[in-house]
């Protein structure tokens, strides 16, 4: 009898779970789906036509939008390797007790929301707008901030599976310069955190709105908000085009993610 | 980590003739990014923070934060809430019942993790997009609106509410469900089986199990998400101002347009004020988050 009712409850689960994960499916889906329906409308709202797609290369300010979103992205995540990987390492190999507070700075933007921090932001870009540069790439500086909890926390998942300490003695006590520790010894031990950070880097950088609108700077996302007002199509096409890229990075990390896992399994060993 | 710290300290105390020099010049390691965070995150909040007790002649004044006494900025912050506690709670609850069922599977299968990086874009990625993804969907054009009103079912019959608040409510949901799944997900991993069957080697049923074991258990973590799905709704920006042109229906879009307006209503005390409200509140919430999340992570290993 207890036998039954594990098989009933087990049953109900199977079901249960089934229900909730075509409906999730549905609520995720059916919105992406309409998005690329809204964006292939002809005019005749009956044929079907790749127009809005096609002449995404058209609009100039788009065009401009995108290649200065993708500069921002690969700056940022430099920015972010060159700052992170070095004071990370050197924090664990020398000053141990700083550790706690070099992860309590980078978990802080959390708690500031980047439409509070353009307000702490604003009076600066306006006085590096005169003094420095107002090109658009400047943002990069604040994007860095932005990815800094979420580029920690996977760049400390890579270092805490290594051992840092012996691995940069041996390599010093070859002869090694910091230079060559850090590029030859230390990144290709965590190449896998560095590609986290640096996939959720571009990823946050492509999607952001906030900073760059208050500021004054049109990027991707800015311009498709723009562009929403004058040519819905044009700019649902480019918005889902984004979407579907943010995904497919998101899932290359999370197949990169599982692989550090077993690495590290066997290196315990 | 305490396995990596304590070789380390065992090596440094093995060599204390350098120590007391090198200690000094290690320092310096840390400087770049110091320096950095310095500049770009600590001076604007320090600019936020300064700026909101200083009137426009240069004198220490709490009159930025009358402001907050305006009524458009007090029905901006009394809605941001409102949708905050209607989406957070929504959300949580929605969230959880999706965290359990995606737990139910196998940890390494394809679909869970088509799900946790599809909850990833959507939790984090941006809000712009969110707000066309629905305009295309249940918008006056949308795919789903025109279908459902050719079968006679016309949800706009009282207006447009999808630019208004409880057009918000439904889009925040979007990213306030997937958010739920990212943070709950690990608790939910952390409840072991062999507690079920404990349970019900001692009699109890599903309603005892969930009752008195994992019901205390996961308590903890489904008020952090809530919490924490709070603190997001409450500082979203990107997704209001896409959908709502004419802003201000939310406290951010206040901020927004006092830090930056077009129409020359720009009052930079104002916004400094505003932002130090939010900075307060996002603050305590995560406060208590992060406690709740120790208290889950206790059991969690």
């Amino acid at each position: 009898m207890k036998a039954g009712f594990q098989r009933r409850r087990r049953r109900n689960l199977q079901i249960f779970r089934a229900i909730v994960l075509i409906a999730a499916g549905l609520y995720f889906l059916v919105p992406i789906g309409a998005m690329f329906e809204f964006s292939t409308r002809a005019n005749d709202q009956v044929s079907r036509t790749l127009g809005a797609w096609k002449s995404i290369g058209t609009f100039p300010d788009l065009v401009t939008a995108i290649t200065a979103s993708i500069e921002l992205a690969a700056i940022t995540a430099v920015v972010m390797l060159v700052l992170l990987v070095p004071t990370m390492v050197w924090v664990r190999l020398k000053l141990p007790r700083l550790n706690r507070i070099v992860e309590f700075v980078c978990l802080l933007p959390l708690t500031i929301p980047a439409i509070v921090l353009v307000v702490g932001l604003y009076p600066m870009y306006l006085w590096m707008g005169t003094n420095l540069s107002d090109s658009i790439l400047t943002l990069s500086f604040a994007y860095v901030v932005l990815v800094l909890p979420y580029s920690y926390r996977a760049l400390d998942a890579g270092l805490s599976a290594i051992d840092v300490k012996t691995l940069s003695e041996a390599a010093r006590s070859l002869g090694a310069g910091w230079l060559t520790v850090m590029t030859r010894v230390i990144a290709p031990n965590i190449s896998n955190a560095i590609l986290n950070a640096c996939l959720l880097s571009v990823a946050l950088v492509l999607g952001e709105y906030t900073i760059a609108l208050n500021l004054f700077y049109n990027n991707l996302q800015v311009e498709i908000a723009q562009l929403g007002r004058t040519d819905a199509a044009v700019s649902i096409a480019v918005a889902v085009a984004s979407l579907l890229f943010a995904f497919v990075l998101l899932t290359i990390l999370s197949f990169v993610g599982r692989g550090r896992v077993v690495a590290t399994g066997q290196t315990g060993k | 980590m305490t396995a990596a710290g304590n070789p380390a300290l065992a090596i440094t105390a093995g060599r204390p003739k350098e120590g007391g020099r090198r200690f000094s010049l290690d320092w310096l390691g840390t400087v770049p990014f110091l320096a950095y965070v310095a500049v770009f995150l600590f001076l604007p909040t320090l600019i936020i923070v300064a700026g909101a007790f200083v009137s426009a002649d240069g004198g220490v004044t709490l009159g930025n934060f009358s402001a907050v006494t305006r009524s458009f900025v007090v029905r901006a912050a009394l809605n941001s809430m409102l949708i905050s506690l209607v989406t957070a709670v929504i959300g949580a609850a929605l969230g959880a019942i999706l965290t359990y069922a995606i737990a139910l599977g196998s940890p390494n299968s394809v679909l869970r993790r088509m799900v946790t990086s599809a909850c990833g874009v959507l939790a984090q990625f941006g809000g712009v997009t969110l707000a066309f993804a629905f305009l295309a969907t249940i918008g006056p054009a949308g795919f789903v609106y025109v279908m459902l009103k050719d079968h006679g079912i016309d949800f706009y019959g009282n207006g447009y509410w999808i630019y208004d608040i409880r057009g918000l409510e439904v889009v925040y949901l979007y990213f306030q469900i997937p958010l739920m799944v990212l943070v709950f997900l690990p608790a939910v991993d952390g409840i072991k089986p062999q507690w079920r069957e404990a349970t019900e080697s001692l009699g109890g049923n599903s309603w005892h199990y969930w009752r008195y074991v994992a019901g205390p258990l996961l308590f903890p973590a489904f008020l952090g998400g809530t919490l924490l799905l709070f603190a997001n709704s409450f500082s979203a920006f990107a997704t209001a101002n896409a959908l709502i042109n004419q802003g201000g229906i939310i406290l951010p879009q206040q901020i927004s347009n006092y830090v930056s307006s077009e129409t020359g209503g720009a009052d930079a005390g104002v916004a400094q004020a505003l932002a130090v409200l939010m900075i307060v509140i996002v603050t305590l919430v995560t406060v208590v988050y992060s406690l709740l999340q120790r208290r889950t992570s206790r059991w969690l290993q």
